[in-house]
Order: structure tokens, then sequence, then C-alpha cells
């Protein structure tokens, strides 16, 4: 079983994601830490790319303030490399990065996978490469037994879900509501429909857009999700860290704090076993 | 469901948000029922449209004096006397008409001269349609009168501010909207980029300038032109002029970009100060295609610049990108300076005032007459009137030799 298939297999997961290097090096390193010990079992770690088509304003301006500190994808690798944490990785990064990766004996997904690998990385989510352009990155991840987790939105129906489940590994990302990235006060009520047309696919499935809160990660654990994507609601307490100037330990504090509130949500919603009190993961 | 096709030689594909994807299947459908078979009579109507509202054919004119000042032939394609100024309105009615066809009911469109947010508006008030454009900030500020264009013909123009505010950031947050409301939204893209099937889709819309151009020529002349030139920035009006050409091997195409204020790019500061991809650029992938960008050794997207806005990207569209690998076409360039020296000689010789973007083209005649051959066909992409600030400003700052004396604006407090 793969690690993130393990992180997966007892009770739902809580699948943070911070962008690396956002507001810098230092801070960001145990901002992510502070994930793990908040609840992660899966932590999404972005690597910042100069047109996030897919992403809001919140996640935008993470992406800014990590490039403008120097963030590069060789400074990824070494960011991953002194990471001290447990969980599986994913990296979330869009393809041209992927594409121009490596020097100029050999660029591309290959090289890229490589790498990651090297380094610790156990999958990528690519929000900009659709399952027909992914035929490479598919091959690379094969060859160096990484998974390649793929997004499923709203308008996603047919021939194309089928398409996706073809290629889909680790987890499908079921995107809630349509449009980009942010935090949403009110969850969308299409996350039960979206996970309605894929009951039959043997990956979990995590539901990402929107959600801010325990109740929101709650109530997509009972519509059936089996983990829950939060990306804005933790980007905002680094933003907020920023504007306020506030020590870096205070911020990992809070994000440890909006984690465990994730982590705890998700835990609740969990179906009861056998009609007794919900299985506490240890 | 039709099949994935859109690769030109190893550029084009589709290279976007899963959300989008239905819609971009959808396009294409549509691409190839209304627009490739004429179902419904579209193109018809397209092209009736053009004629009645956009005053298609736009003239072939035989220019005197820079035929005399080149001892050659110049024949001018004058797309700048389409309705709105400039070719874009090709492009922008064909795509709000298809998407009335396809059952859409609200308009989004990108912009960076304001020239295709302008065409976009005015198909949108013809054609019944709400409309809202995204253009970038610093943008706005070099495109006034074009804003307050789109406002009068009942568009929303909203604001990008990330980044440099330039085109680039616009395609990105149109392309966010789009994903939010693709349901009911056509993204009404303004140039031959971005996932397939837009880039052949503009270029079918396009396609009109060359299909005229290309008979107007044999009436006129009585032969094809030696040399085809025109201005490149995504490559709507080049690709349109080069359509019908690219078959006739003996006629040699020239897509002339900015070349800003030098070839040479600033990588640690991510900025390169031209918009020349095609000469300079590399293969990546950006807004949906694979093509040439100006982008850094990691592959972050360069800022790009030119003294004209409607060049200043760091993309070229997909199939201009193959036609200048295999060949077909030469991709040049022209600086700032020659491009300001271009507009003000077109004006001075000519009497029609030329948008920066179509300067650029005509100053390659000026330093390179020796290899276009005797019969050159240059398009006029679009009229000045938008640039006029522009012009006033930095002609002001430059050492441009034929320039007419603008101290007199400044004495008035035309500019700063």
């Amino acid at each position: 079983m793969s690690s993130i298939a393990e992180a997966f297999a007892d009770g739902p997961a809580f699948v943070p994601y911070l962008a690396a290097g956002d507001p810098d090096y230092e801070s960001s390193l145990t901002y992510v830490e502070a994930l793990e010990r908040g609840g992660a079992d899966v932590i999404e770690l972005g690597l910042p790319f100069s047109e996030p088509i897919a992403e809001g304003p919140t996640i935008q301006s993470a992406i800014v303030r990590a490039l403008e500190a120097g963030m590069t994808p060789t400074r990824y690798f070494e960011f991953v490399a002194d990471l001290d944490v447990d969980v599986p990785l994913v990296c979330m990064t869009y393809y041209n990065l992927i594409a121009q990766f490596g020097d100029d004996g050999e660029r591309g997904p290959e090289a890229f996978v490589r790498r990651a690998a090297e380094t610790g990385i156990d999958g990528f989510v690519v929000p900009d490469l659709p399952a027909e352009e992914a035929g490479p990155l598919r091959e690379a991840c094969d060859e160096y037994g990484c998974e390649l987790v793929f997004i499923i939105a709203p308008t996603t129906r047919g021939e194309r879900l089928e398409r996706i489940m073809s290629q889909v590994s680790g987890y499908v990302y079921v995107q809630a509501r349509l449009g980009t990235t942010g935090a949403r006060t009110a969850l969308s009520d299409r996350t039960a429909e979206s996970l309605e047309r894929i009951t039959d696919w043997d990956v979990p499935k995590a539901v990402g857009f929107g959600i801010s809160t325990g109740d929101h990660a709650q109530r997509v654990i009972e519509a059936g999700a089996d983990g829950v994507i939060v990306g804005s609601a933790l980007v905002d307490i680094v933003a907020q860290g920023v504007e306020r100037g506030d020590p870096a330990v205070t911020v990992a504090d809070r994000l440890e704090g909006k984690a465990r509130e994730l982590t705890e949500g998700a835990l609740r919603g969990m179906p009861a076993a056998d009609g007794g009190p919900h299985p506490e993961r240890t | 469901m039709s099949s994935h096709t859109g690769k030109f030689g190893e550029y084009g594909g589709q290279y976007v948000p899963e959300a989008l994807m239905p819609a971009i299947e959808e396009l294409e459908d549509a691409y190839e029922r209304y627009v490739l078979d004429n179902e419904d009579g579209f193109m018809n109507e397209f092209r009736q449209r053009l004629a009645d509202f956009g005053g298609r054919p736009t003239p072939l004119q035989y220019a005197d004096r820079l035929s005399e000042r080149y001892d050659t032939d110049v024949y001018l394609k004058r797309e700048d006397l389409l309705h709105g100024g400039a070719h874009k309105l090709n492009n922008a009615l064909g795509q709000v008409l298809l998407a009335k066809y396809m059952g859409k009911d609200r308009i989004i469109a990108e912009t960076g001269a304001g020239q295709h947010g302008t065409a976009t508006a005015m198909a949108c008030a013809h054609l019944g349609m709400p409309c809202e454009v995204y253009m970038g900030r610093r943008d706005i500020n070099r495109q006034r009168p074009n804003v307050f264009r789109m406002r009068l013909n009942g568009a929303e123009v909203t604001p990008v501010t990330v980044g440099r505010g330039t085109l680039k950031e616009a395609i990105s947050e149109t392309m966010r909207d789009w994903a939010e409301n693709v349901e009911h939204t056509h993204y009404v893209i303004g140039s031959v980029v971005g996932p397939h099937p837009f880039p052949a889709m503009v270029r079918d819309f396009q396609r009109v300038i060359s299909e005229e151009a290309r008979e107007q020529m044999r009436d006129r002349a009585g032969c094809l032109p030696d040399s085809v030139l025109t201005c490149a920035g995504g490559g709507s009006n080049t690709m349109g002029l080069f359509a019908e050409f690219i078959d006739d091997e003996e006629v040699d195409l020239y897509a002339v970009e900015a070349g800003g204020s030098s070839l040479a790019v600033d990588a640690e500061e991510g900025v390169a100060p031209n918009s020349a991809t095609l000469s300079t650029g590399t293969d990546g992938v950006l807004h949906g295609s694979r093509t040439r960008v100006l982008q850094d050794y990691d592959g972050q997207i360069m800022e790009s610049h030119s003294v004209s806005a409607g060049l200043d990207y760091a993309g070229v569209g997909p199939e201009l990108a193959d036609l200048v690998d295999r060949g077909r076409v030469t991709a040049v360039n022209v600086d700032d300076d020659n491009a300001l020296e271009g507009f003000h000689r077109l004006s001075q010789l000519e009497g029609i005032i030329p948008a920066l973007e179509s300067a650029h083209a005509l100053s390659y005649i000026e330093n390179n007459r020796d290899e276009l051959g005797d019969v050159i066909l240059l398009n006029i992409s679009g009229r000045g009137d938008k640039d006029l600030e522009t012009v006033l400003e930095e002609t002001h700052g430059r050492d441009i030799e034929n320039a007419p004396d603008i101290e007199t604006f400044g004495a008035t407090g035309g500019f700063q």
C-alpha cells in the first residue's frame, strides 16, 4: 500500500495546502510542520508558478509572496528535503514548471518526477493538466512509484469521468464548486452530487474548494467524502500574519489550531461503526 | 464527441483546469458544426454581418509615396478601416455570434491595447449580449480612449491589478472568471492563443483578411506579392493575413514582433524588455497551449514589454510558432524607436495614422527593403487614434528623427 493510500486507510483524511516559501523559506518550513501537528494526513505543498490560473486571490497572493522571497523549483526540492514531517507530500504545481525542469540535456516530466521522488514527494496534482495531456507525467509517475491526482469539477461528466478514472491514482480531488480556489462561508450544495458520480471509483475521494471550518469538514465527510482538502483558509492565516507582522511561532500556532479544528470536524463527520461511538484515531 | 486534435507540430493542445474542459469540448463541437460545416447558415450570417456592420471588404490600397520611397510596389491592406478601427472585429463578431448559436447568455473577454475589448463590446451591443472585459491596470492607463469606448457600448471594464497589469494578467483573470461561470458564459479570447479550438477558430474568423487580400492583389497587381508583412503579438492579424498565402510557396511571410527596448532579458527581475516571443522565446506552456513563450530558466513566465500595448504579450499563437519552426514564416523584430519612426512615416507619407502595432511592420521595410522583393503587401492592422497619447509621450522622451515638433503640445499641458 502506498503511503498516500495508508493515509486514507483509517478514517477521514485531512489534506491541507500551503505554498512552499510563503512568506519566506524558514517560516514556511515551520508552518508546514505545524500542519502535521494539527493532524494533517497528507500535505499538498504548492510549488509557485507565475500564472496560477486555477487560483483565487488568496492563493495567488501567497504565490506572489513565495516567488518574491526567492522560491524556485530547485529551492522547492531543498525545502522538501529540509522539512521534518512524516506524512505523505503531494506537489501541487502548474505544468510549465514540470515541462521545463532539468538541464538542457534533459528537461521535462521524467526529470521532474525523478528529482521529486528522490526528495520525498509522493504524488502530484497539476491543475492545468487535463487527462488528455497527462501521458508523459503519468508514465514518469509510474516509473518512480508516485501518485498522480486528478481534479474532477462539477462540470465533469460522462466520458471525461472515465478518462480521468483510468489515469488517477492516490486520491481524486473533487472540486466542490466551480471557479477558483478560495475560502467560502457557505459550503457548496454540489458536493453530494459530485460524489455520487464517482461512488464506484476505487480511489479515495477528497473534497476541496471553499472549505474553511470544522463544520464544513464534518459535512463534507458526512456527504460521503474520504478526505477534506483545505488551502485558502490556511493561507489566510499566513497572510494575516504577514499583514500584522506577527512572529512566525504565533502564526504556526494558529495554523496548528486551525488544522486541529478541521481534523476534528472531519472526524465528527465519520459514520459511527455499528452505531457505537466514533472511532478515534491514534 | 470530437477527437482530440488542435496540435500544430509539437505546439497547441489543451492545458486548462478540468472545470473548463467540458466547455472547451462543447466549443470544439460548435466550431466544427457552425464554422467548419456552416450548420444553420452560421457562416453566411457571419459574413453578412461583417459586411453590413463591419464594412467589409476593406480596401487594398496602392501606397504611392511609400512605393516611391522604397522603389518597389507597396500595397496596404486597410484593416484600420474595419468598423472599430482594427482587425479585431472579425474575431469578436464571429465569437459573439457563435456564443449566441450555442445558447450562451454572457460574454467575457480580456484586452491588452483595448482593441479586442472594444471590438467585443461593439459586437455584444450589436448582438444584444451582456459583456465584461478584463483589462490590466497599466493598460487601462495607457489606452483610456478605448476604455471609454467599451463603456459607451455598455460593457463592464474590470481592472486587473496583479503583476504588471498587462495582457498576460488579464488573460489569466478572464480564465478564472470563465472557470466560475463556464456553464452560461463564453470567453471571447482575443487572439490565436489559448487551448484548442481557439487558435484554429480565431484564425478562421480572421482568415477573411487574406481571402480578400489575395483576391485583391490578383485584381490590382495582377500577381501575388513577393513578401507579406504584418505585426505579431498574439498573432491574430498575422494568421488572418497569412492563412491564404501559406500554400503559395513563392510568397515570403514575415511576422514582425516588438523588439521593445532590447532583446536581452533580465532574468534576475524576470523581465524581457521586448515581446519578441517568436524570435527569442522557448517551448513552454502558457494560457492553455504549448507554444513559444518568454520564460526564465525555471519556466516562470516573464513580464514582456513593448511601446505598443497590443504586442505586449509573453506568448504567441501555437500555429504561428510552428510555421516559424518549419521555416514557412520568418520572424523578425523592430524596436520601440523604429516603431515610432514608422508611425510618423506612415502618418506623413500616406495620411494614415497607424496603430503602433502596425507601425512595427512598416518600419521593417525601411531597413530591410532589399530582401523583400518587388511587390510588398503590408497589413495596416489598426488605426492609431488609441495611441496618440502614448506616441506624444514616447516621442517626447526620445530622439525620433522624423517626428513633428511636439513641444507645442507640451506647452499647452497636453502631456507631462
